[in-house]
């Protein structure tokens, strides 16, 4: 007899692609009013699997039931038609449109011929006080909100949407610790409300907050369901990741012991630099071999001043003296010449080119700073590509693969493989773990801690404290586009770090004038 | 075994970008073929190839052209509309220049230089003013021809000089457009596949932002791209004119930049940019002048020529699109299912 409480039963999944086999055998039952969270590795299927409940892949094999009966789901369509609604990772709303189109985009109710825009107007903002606790005005365009809000406001319309099945892509890899808060709040009270929830995260400590069961896939395969409370955190860890868990800490403490004597010489100074409206100005010293952190809130220009250094943004006012040469101004292309390396915050946007391949992405900076002209054979491509491949154990059946194919964290291992091809000096990493799970998070982490160990400079950007506490030699907390404070050895802990975004620390800045 | 072999290397040829493009070539030779037997059969003539297949290469060669230059403007997401006018314009320069004397070498150069800076304008507005591609180009499609009637007082211009008519109408075995055609696709191979330009053109089509946080400046190569594009227009503008010994500044290239675009699509290049393919564009113009020929040669009335055209188009646009093949394939694989089941019961 089947559980009549269960909502959704997916028996017997598989999926394949070219080369892949995605998903084996998988089996997941959902209960009516819980909150079940999908854990894995990258590369585990989670993702596959959610997007063949959401009808943008089609089954190979096995059933899904759905209320008792039987269901094909053809398409997104069909998805949302059966009361199953998704919010993704990477917000996929219209930044040019409200927001309340974006809520009722595609059902927009009608009036006499006409659109009705004082009740969409009306709905959307009842919808967004009533249900997520969301006091915005709803006729401003989405783009003016930041990521955060515009994150609600798709799981608004998601669960506007939803009958019953509401699925959450890690809706909090771009919330901070208040907003994923309020995120958690306005879930409970959907998941009172009778509303089954499929949720994905890799941040260990909100799927213990939030989940009642949880299950774990691994290769494509299915690993078990299990009541959250009864599960401990090591064990978890280890089903994902299939073996003991290394520990990460004693091997970056380690190498950091070796990598702190290197630290010497300055490499890069700036003085007074910034940009109007983006960065205040400030003055930086960097080390060479160091681990530099910048940390704060979104929008507090911890990745703006990155973006400044790599010479995306033109700065308006100071200088920036990189080993002999000093420059008011420099360029993406004179950073990489100069040895830089930027890994963007926006892997999906600034990161990965996604028509191309895997060696296509790798080679494309070394390319462009060796020019038009010279041309690197393929031979050579080939050879680059397969040594990061392996070096970062890349989970590809060939380098001819389309990046977009891969899994997010494959994808940022090639986004890092593509600056590490060319030999930086200095790697700005702007949360280089964002949206990857913990596996993937600590192979990160090692490496990173590896080629500051082999003398290499990096500065290091997270909205993870504790990623930030645990490797850098410096930390500089920003807040408002400014600097506020230095933080050396002992002072960098998690807690001082928050206390200092709190209370505004004293500019540093001013301190320095 | 060997059948699963044989299988996979099949349906690797079939996923070949050149594949579909190829076998429209090959279908529409194929129908000519039946219509006339004589249609494939190359005669020798005062130590001249002549035939129909000649004769479509030979036509063919300013569409190869433009097409070219359209093909790597559409993988960086823009578009040339002002190529059609560009060749009235180089046109009419050239053959100002060839009526007042000016020689040969001076005439060739006149058009090849207003072609480039055709280009390098629709190229500024592009890339440095940020003007969308569709409108910037807009503006040199209009004014082109207006500039083309001043340059020849509104006039059309015929001349008799033998070294410039040779370009368009001479031969070496096979004609001299054929040879500059030919030139021109290995020099744009070259540039293309053998620099790195074509990444760079690859990874900006796809995504501008990401490469330009990989140290590509956007701004210049779509620049150049378009000065090319210009560039090669204004060759097409010297060989049509040179064709029909005169510059025609209403007529020339009239329509042109249609069939352009029509061969881009056909050979494989996405209109949203990306990939592209200069030897699926190649197929597809001479697909374009081959289907061109056909419909005059079987003789389709005069009013309905463009409505043969549109439907063969369609046909090619539909039988390349990846959805369209998988709605039929799968149709056919949720029918062989249903067989099978029944033979189970």
């Amino acid at each position: 007899m089947p559980d009549s409480n269960v909502v959704l039963d997916m028996r017997g999944i598989c999926k394949t692609f070219p080369g892949v086999i995605a998903l084996s055998n998988v089996d997941f039952q959902l209960k009516k009013g819980e909150i079940h969270t999908l854990m894995g590795e990258n590369g585990a299927g989670k993702s596959t699997l959610i997007k063949v409940l959401t009808g943008v892949y089609q089954i190979d094999d096995g059933e899904i039931i759905l209320n008792g009966k039987e269901i094909r789901i053809t398409s997104t369509q069909a998805a949302q038609k059966h009361g199953i609604s998704t919010v993704y990772q990477e917000v996929n709303l219209c930044p040019n449109l409200s927001v309340a189109e974006n809520i009722y985009i595609g059902r927009e109710p009608i009036k006499r011929g006409a659109i009705d825009w004082d009740t969409i107007n009306k709905n959307a903002k009842q919808l967004l006080e009533e249900r997520l606790n969301l006091k915005i005005d709803v006729e401003k365009l989405l783009s003016s909100y930041s990521v955060a809000i515009q994150q609600m406001i798709a799981i608004a319309r998601a669960v506007d949407i939803s009958k019953g099945i509401l699925i959450l892509d890690e809706p909090t890899s771009s919330l901070d610790s208040n907003e994923v808060k309020e995120l958690f709040k306005a879930m409970r009270k959907l998941k009172d409300e009778g509303m089954s929830i499929i949720f994905v995260s890799h941040f260990l400590e909100q799927v213990y907050e939030i989940s009642d069961r949880i299950t774990i896939l691994r290769n494509g395969k299915f690993i078990g369901t299990y009541e959250a409370d009864k599960l401990a955190r090591i064990d978890l860890i280890s089903k994902m990741v299939g073996k003991e868990f290394n520990n990460i800490e004693s091997i970056i403490k380690k190498s950091r012991e070796v990598s702190s004597k290197s630290s010497e010489g300055n490499f890069l100074k700036a003085t007074k630099f910034g940009k109007k409206g983006t960065i205040e100005p400030f003055d930086l010293d960097i080390k060479q071999g160091e681990i530099l952190g910048f940390a704060g809130l979104l929008g507090s220009g911890r990745s703006e001043i990155a973006k400044l250094i790599f010479g995306i943004d033109k700065s308006d006012s100071g200088t920036i003296k990189i080993g002999g040469s000093e420059y008011s101004y420099i360029y993406p292309l004179k950073a990489i010449k100069e040895g830089f390396g930027f890994c963007p915050e926006d892997r999906k946007v600034q990161g990965i080119i996604g028509e191309l391949s895997i060696r296509e992405n790798i080679i494309l900076a070394l390319q462009s700073s060796m020019g038009i002209l010279k041309y690197l054979p393929m031979k050579k491509q080939q050879e680059i590509s397969e040594k990061y491949v392996q070096l970062l154990k890349i989970a590809t059946p060939s380098i001819e693969q389309r990046i977009d194919n891969l899994s997010g964290g494959n994808q940022q291992k090639v986004i890092l493989a593509r600056w590490l091809a060319t030999n930086p000096k200095l790697l700005i990493l702007d949360e280089p773990t964002r949206g990857i799970d913990v596996g993937a998070k600590s192979e990160v982490m090692k490496l990173v801690a590896k080629l500051a160990g082999e003398g290499m400079t990096i500065i290091f950007i997270s909205s993870e404290l504790q990623e930030m506490v645990r490797c850098c030699d410096r930390v500089f907390v920003l807040k408002d586009r400014m600097i506020i404070r230095e933080l050396l050895g002992d002072e960098i802990q998690e807690k001082i770090i928050m206390r200092t975004i709190a209370q505004g620390g004293f500019s540093y800045g001013k301190n320095q004038a | 075994m060997e059948k699963t072999k044989r299988k996979s290397n099949l349906s690797k040829i079939c996923s070949m970008s050149i594949f579909w493009p190829l076998m429209c070539l090959v279908c529409i030779i194929f129908i000519n073929f039946i219509i006339n037997p004589q249609f494939l059969s190359i005669q020798m003539r005062d130590g001249h190839l002549f035939g129909s297949l000649i004769d479509i290469l030979n036509r063919a060669a300013p569409l190869i052209l433009i097409s070219l230059g359209m093909t790597i403007v559409i993988a960086v997401q823009g578009i040339d509309i002002s190529v059609g006018s560009v060749i009235a314009i180089c046109a009419c320069i050239s053959a100002t220049v060839i009526v007042n004397n000016g020689g040969v070498v001076l005439a060739i150069c006149a058009g090849l230089f207003a072609g480039l800076i055709c280009g390098m304008w629709n190229g500024f507005l592009v890339a440095y003013i940020g003007v969308q591609p569709m409108v910037g180009t807009l503006i040199l499609y209009i004014v082109g021809r207006g500039i083309a009637q001043l340059i020849t007082d509104g006039k059309i211009l015929t001349f008799t000089n033998k070294a410039f008519i040779f370009i368009g109408t001479g031969y070496l075995l096979i004609p001299m457009a054929v040879f500059i055609a030919i030139a021109v696709i290995l020099i744009m191979y070259f540039v293309m596949r053998k620099t790195s330009l074509g990444l760079f053109v690859e990874a900006i089509g796809v995504n501008r932002e990401a490469s330009r946080f990989s140290g590509i400046n956007a701004t210049k190569v779509i620049f150049s791209l378009y000065a090319i594009c210009g560039l090669l227009a204004g060759i097409a503008g010297i060989i049509i004119c040179s064709n029909i010994k005169s510059a025609d500044a209403n007529n020339a290239g009239q329509w042109l930049e249609l069939d352009a675009i029509l061969s881009v699509v056909i050979g494989g290049t996405s209109m949203s940019g990306g990939r592209f393919y200069l030897g699926g564009t190649v197929i597809g113009a001479l697909f374009i002048q081959s289907l061109t020929t056909t419909i005059y040669s079987i003789g389709v009335p005069p009013e309905v020529t463009l409505v043969v055209k549109a439907v063969v188009v369609i046909t090619v646009v539909l039988i390349q699109s990846p959805i369209f093949r998988n709605m039929i394939t799968r149709n056919t694989i949720i029918r062989k299912l249903k067989t099978k089941k029944v033979a189970k019961v």
